[in-house]
């Protein structure tokens, strides 16, 4: 006697159920920006000063401060992206010099227009940029070894090649050759504004700013010096041409070297060798308290503009707040862990609303 | 190899060219001396960090000297006190005819200083140590009372009428400058110290504008340097203080901003002396057994230079001896 086992028909399965698009909220996305820790701090040490210092509420007050953020600014916008693009250049600060030397020397020495001595420093800027991006890319040499070597090797031509060309260690005052005039008014020129006075770097400051943002946010390249940083190997693998991007980005901290070179000849008329030793670790102070990380693949341009507004807050402040100045150095770096320690917990509040 | 081949070789021709500039920049013995007696080795150690046009008429007046006594003279330099001191030990090592240096750092460099002494090798302190080369048994000293110098300026700015001044010191811990600012408020009790970054003229500039605006009660600044003075100039400028400046020290740009009364005076040390002196004192030394200065330091300063003496020394200021 056989029995059937009647089966139900199975039922049909369900639908994989579509994986709900998680809607996070503006304030999250805001604050997953790199360089919304480095406003927030902004914030903070603005209203800190604001309240101690009271030289620090005017208007020509401020003005000195951006003008002092600026010329850290300029630069830092550079090593920001090359930092994205997971390098170092540790050469910038004495780029600087080089550039406003090599402007100085080449007009000074045969009587050239000075227009001629800014697009011949400009040409040699840019060759430094090269050839530290070429060696780093040919050698894979970690840059902060290649740039070390181009920062002793450019202090050493700073001084003997000026000491050899002028038979000093500073060049001669230029300021009564052809073009310095016009030259001055771009580099180094006083914008009045009426209610204050405003130093033609800030708005160059500014432009740069916005071009970097605009590279890094709306274009491929952009992508490119993200992927770049993140990680060599998959940018590679996916098609990135990593070498041109990062040569490319050397190139870029040398042509804002450049031009910061050519604000200190048209604001001093002459340049001393040993200027701008130092000055590479400001700038990327700047980068990293404006968001961008060591490793690379993390940061913004914006974010290094808020890192060199903290620093020329910070360093001018002090003096308004008519603090002992025997404290000085003391006050500065108390004041830049306060505007890191701020960043980490903005960017920590953020990870944990996500 | 190829990766790094093309590189090296670039590398290898630059450090040649650089090496070729480097054996041909020391002083003295390739040319002629107007002296003709036996050739002597100095040495001539200093605290300069370099590319300051300080340090260069130092080392100018140290090489107009070597030229004229039929020296080699070899110039070493290094900010920091422990490599400084090493650097005497290389000149001991290397076996010179005596040793000028500065004494910029008295407890480091002086213990070294004293065994030059000790192993009968000619020493003279030049420029820095005043109050500290007897004391390391170092026979003569060429430099400026930085103390004095420092208390003349106050004392001038007090006969002017000062409200409040500001002494501006471009390397902190730096006992030279240290001592001037010492002495100016000696001199003018009501001055204010304000620190700033030497190498970074914006940075310079903006520190001193800031202060000007902290404190506009400011009617002398104070530099202690020559470059400092131009940014001084620049952040008086674009404050609109009608504070007056007053430096240490002079360039070609000083002296002409003396001469168009953009800047008040100049406390010159006068550094080429220096380096000349110090360098001519060994010679004398080595040749003839002279110790000079009884004892006493040699004042190459406080030389004040003002718009009333100032006509003449512009063009020196150009030549790089003033």
């Amino acid at each position: 006697m056989s029995s059937s086992v009647a089966t139900k028909p199975s039922a049909p399965p369900p639908k994989a159920a579509a994986p709900a698009r998680t809607q996070r909220s503006v304030l999250s996305r805001v604050l997953a920006r790199p360089e919304v820790g480095a406003l927030a701090a902004a914030i903070a040490i603005f209203l800190f000063f604001y309240a101690v210092a009271e030289p620090f509420r005017t208007l020509p007050a401020f003005a000195t401060v951006l003008y002092a953020s600026s010329t850290i600014g300029i630069v830092a916008v550079g090593v920001a992206l090359l930092m994205i693009g997971g390098e170092f250049d540790l050469s910038s600060g004495v780029a600087v010099a080089t550039s406003a030397l090599a402007a100085a020397m080449i007009t000074y020495q045969f009587s050239l227009n000075m227009w001629v001595g800014v697009i011949f420093s400009l040409v040699v800027a840019l060759a430094i940029g090269f050839v530290n991006g070429y060696l780093v890319m040919r050698t894979g040499i970690p840059s902060f070894l290649i740039t070390l070597s181009t920062f002793f090797i450019l202090q050493g031509l700073n001084l003997g090649i000026t000491k050899l060309v002028t038979g000093t260690v500073a060049t001669p005052n230029a300021s009564a050759l052809d073009g310095f005039d016009s030259a001055r008014a771009i580099f180094a020129s006083d914008i009045p504004l009426g209610f204050m006075t405003l130093k033609v770097t800030v708005l160059w400051w500014f432009f740069f700013v916005a071009v970097a943002s605009w590279l890094l946010l709306r274009t491929r390249t952009g992508n490119w010096i993200t992927a770049a940083g993140g990680n060599q190997a998959s940018a590679r693998a996916v098609g990135v041409p990593v070498p041109k991007v990062k040569i490319g980005l050397f190139m870029g901290v040398a042509f804002l070297a450049w031009f910061l070179g050519m604000h200190l000849l048209f604001n001093f008329s002459s340049v001393q060798s040993g200027l701008g030793v130092g000055n590479e670790f400001i700038y990327i102070i700047a980068a990293v308290v404006g968001g961008a990380l060591l490793t690379g693949g993390y940061g913004s341009a914006v974010g290094s503009a808020f890192g060199a507004f903290i620093f020329g807050m910070t360093t001018q402040g002090i003096v308004f707040a008519g603090w002992d100045p025997n404290w000085f150095r003391t006050f500065l770096g108390v004041m830049l862990l306060l505007a890191v320690l701020v960043n980490l917990y903005v960017k920590n509040y953020a990870a944990q609303r996500k | 190899m190829s990766r790094i081949g093309r590189p090296l070789k670039v590398l290898a021709a630059v450090s040649a060219v650089a090496l070729a500039a480097a054996c041909s920049s020391e002083g003295g013995a390739q040319n002629e001396g107007v002296d003709a007696g036996q050739e002597y080795t100095i040495a001539m150690i200093t605290h300069e960090a370099p590319g300051d046009t300080f340090w260069d008429k130092i080392r100018a007046g140290a090489e107009a000297a070597a030229e004229r006594h039929n020296i080699t003279l070899n110039y070493s330099n290094d900010p920091d006190a422990g490599e400084m001191a090493t650097l005497v030990q290389n000149a001991v090592d290397s076996d010179v005819a005596g040793i000028a240096l500065t004494l910029a750092y008295p407890d480091q460099v002086g213990p070294a200083a004293q065994r030059v002494a000790e192993a009968g090798i000619p020493i003279v302190a030049f420029n820095s140590g005043i109050n500290d080369y007897q004391n390391y048994d170092v026979p003569m000293y060429f430099g400026s009372n930085e103390q004095l110098a420092g208390r003349t300026v106050g004392e001038r700015i007090g006969q002017d009428g000062g409200g409040k001044a500001l002494c501006i010191i471009q390397e902190q811990g730096q006992v030279a400058l240290e001592t001037r600012c010492a002495g100016v408020t000696e001199g003018f009790p009501n001055t204010e110290i304000l620190y700033v970054t030497g190498t970074d003229l914006p940075s310079v500039q903006q520190t001193i504008g800031s202060k000007l605006q902290q404190d506009p009660s400011v009617t002398h600044i104070v530099t202690l340097g020559a470059p400092i003075a131009q940014a001084a100039q620049q952040a008086t400028s674009d404050t609109g203080s009608q504070a007056e400046i007053i430096t240490f020290d002079l360039n070609a740009d000083v002296a002409k901003a003396i001469e168009n009364g953009d800047i008040a005076f100049s406390v010159d040390q006068q550094p080429y002396v220096q380096g000349y002196l110090a360098v001519t004192a060994l010679w004398l030394n080595l040749t003839n057994g002279n110790d000079i200065g009884g004892g006493q330091p040699v004042l190459t300063g406080p030389s004040i230079v003002d718009e009333t003496n100032i006509g003449p020394i512009v063009k020196y200021a150009e030549n790089n001896t003033r």
